[in-house]
């Protein structure tokens, strides 16, 4: 098939583009580093303020070498896990509900629209109350600031799920659970896997307002740390830290997944 | 309802009756006085006057009729993925509520899900039959032989040619068995050759499994190419003016200068039951 031979010539254009992307990009990083770097040396902002970026590498390893870096990954990565796990089970529960019965979607759907409108740090006081300043509370805020993103999107792949898929699907014997699993569910994963995304997004926002407020083990808590401590190296050296974090989980968890979707489908790719 | 039978020179060519086929592994269907009519903003849109048909068990019956004449709507009603305005449908007997198995409904655009490769296509209605993964597998396998795609289990919708994908929904309708193939203008979307092909491989497989087989088209040859019998609609709203019996042996071959002259008395047939602004969407599209 010319599929087939076309493949390797696509695959070798495909590689040198993505190679000259990579040079450009890290000769960018490059020389902003080096920029920033000697901006920072000729003292117009005192160091104290605006650090180099030796300050903060400097900074990174000491936060590493003390044993403050590790834990604080640990902790508030484990937080983002439960809260998400939690906000997905929910948000594809009630997702399935709105998409598939009309009362439901005239009454809770409503609702949803509403709440998904409520940026999710708003959860936060709410959460204080009902948990205390603890990790419950955090985990609520993470939750609810993923559950309706993630609804939504359900919702929505559910009503655009061409409806000769449906036809087709009840046609060969396909009936209720079977018909949502193995149908509806698979043919809304597009629609699922965006909202799945930004409720990732939310989720991670929500949790470092969290952190910020709440005193724990946490790279909110460091970041804090740093302000309290006038220590602009290490703010910043965290930030590297959280978007370190997020790139890569975009990167190792989303996109190849997303990616491996849309190839199967033959949805083509869309450019990072 | 009009019924006009094709002329007496088309059934001196009889074949000889039935007699070296195989015993039918279709079921025989009715249709009573089925209608529909759509709500639409302006009062109602009536899609299909009542309609009565009776077919033989084993029986391969073409619904022929210009775009929009309710011959569709029809196959959807006895699919039972739509209810009738009025009527009933009755397979082997008894009345049909909802889909069922029994009758397997082929669409334009195959409808072959995009997340599944083939081999899971064609084991779709297998699963949902409770069968094994196993046994699945092996029945899922037989069928993808059948319809000539070997080496194609892998491969994902996307990758495969209309033609491919019509063969796919082929298997994936055959595998769970069905007693009656409803087929909505399967080959509409193909080329020629590809649907000459695929014209051969579905008789055959008719021959083989003699399951009733009503197969909706607006194309005369194609028509009369397939059909033990072919009813002719007319436009909106539907219903059959004429219907002709077609004893012409098989295979049978689209140049067949008997096929062609009885395809131009049906075509004939159509005009008159159409305006001439129908006529000329008929001509552009079954040519």
């Amino acid at each position: 098939m010319a599929r087939a031979i076309s493949a390797p010539v696509k695959r070798e254009r495909v590689t040198r583009a993505a190679l000259t992307t990579w040079i450009r990009r890290i000769a960018f990083y490059v020389l902003l580093l080096v920029a920033w770097q000697m901006f920072a040396n000729t003292g117009i902002i005192p160091t104290y303020n605006l650090p180099g970026p030796i300050d903060v590498v400097g900074s990174l390893v000491n936060l590493f070498q003390s044993g403050q870096l590790v834990p604080a990954i640990g902790a508030t990565m484990e937080r983002l896990v439960i809260g998400y796990a939690l906000s997905l089970v929910i948000g594809v529960i009630l997702g399935l509900l709105i998409g598939c019965f009309r009362t439901v979607e005239d009454t809770v759907g409503s609702l949803v629209l509403g709440l998904q409108a409520l940026p999710s740090v708003c959860w936060l006081p709410l959460g204080i109350l009902w948990f205390g300043l603890n990790d419950q509370a955090i985990i609520f805020v993470v939750a609810m600031g993923a559950i309706f993103s993630i609804t939504l999107g359900v919702n929505e792949g559910i009503k655009n799920t061409p409806p000769v898929y449906l036809k087709a699907a009840r046609n060969l014997g396909a009936r209720g659970l079977a018909l949502s699993v193995q149908v509806i569910l698979p043919a809304a994963l597009p629609a699922i896997f965006s909202g799945l995304k930004q409720g990732w997004t939310f989720a991670w926002r929500s949790l470092m307002a969290g952190e910020l407020i709440y005193f724990t083990v946490s790279l909110g808590n460091l970041l804090q740390q740093g302000r309290d401590n006038l220590d602009p190296a290490q703010v910043m050296a965290v930030m590297v830290v959280i978007i370190a974090i997020s790139v890569v989980i975009e990167n190792l968890i989303f996109s190849p997944v997303e990616r491996r979707m849309r190839e199967r489908r033959g949805l083509g790719s869309q450019r990072a | 309802m009009l019924h006009l039978f094709a002329p007496g020179s088309v059934q001196q060519l009889a074949q000889g009756g039935d007699t070296h086929l195989p015993a039918p592994g279709g079921i025989s269907l009715r249709v009573e006085g089925v209608s529909k009519v759509f709500p639409a903003r302006s009062g109602s849109v009536e899609a299909l006057r009542p309609v009565n048909v009776d077919i033989a068990a084993g029986e391969f019956v073409c619904l022929l009729g210009p775009s929009g004449c309710g011959k569709s709507t029809l196959l959807s009603i006895i699919a039972g993925l739509e209810s009738a305005s009025s009527g009933k449908v009755l397979a082997d007997g008894k009345e049909v509520r909802g889909a069922g198995t029994d009758r397997v409904l082929l669409f334009q655009e195959a409808a072959l899900f995009p997340w599944l490769d083939v081999q899971g296509n064609v084991e779709f209605g297998l699963r949902q039959a409770g069968i094994r993964a196993k046994e699945r597998v092996e029945i899922a396998r037989r069928f993808i032989e059948i319809v000539h795609l070997k080496g194609f289990e892998r491969s994902f919708v996307h990758q495969l040619s209309g033609g491919m994908r019509q063969r796919v929904a082929i298997a994936r309708a055959l595998a769970i068995d069905p007693a009656i193939l409803l087929m909505d203008e399967p080959f509409g979307a193909l080329d020629a050759l590809t649907r000459d092909r695929l014209h051969d491989e579905l008789e055959s497989i008719w021959t083989e499994t003699r399951k009733t087989v009503v197969f909706v088209t607006h194309n005369v040859r194609e028509a009369v190419a397939l059909g033990d019998r072919v009813l002719v609609f007319s436009p909106r709203p539907g219903r059959i003016v004429a219907e002709f019996r077609i004893d012409l042996p098989r295979p049978r071959s689209l140049e067949d200068h008997q096929l062609v002259s009885l395809a131009s008395d049906i075509m004939t047939v159509l005009r008159d039951a159409m305006g001439t602004q129908e006529q000329e969407e008929i001509d552009g599209k079954s040519n």
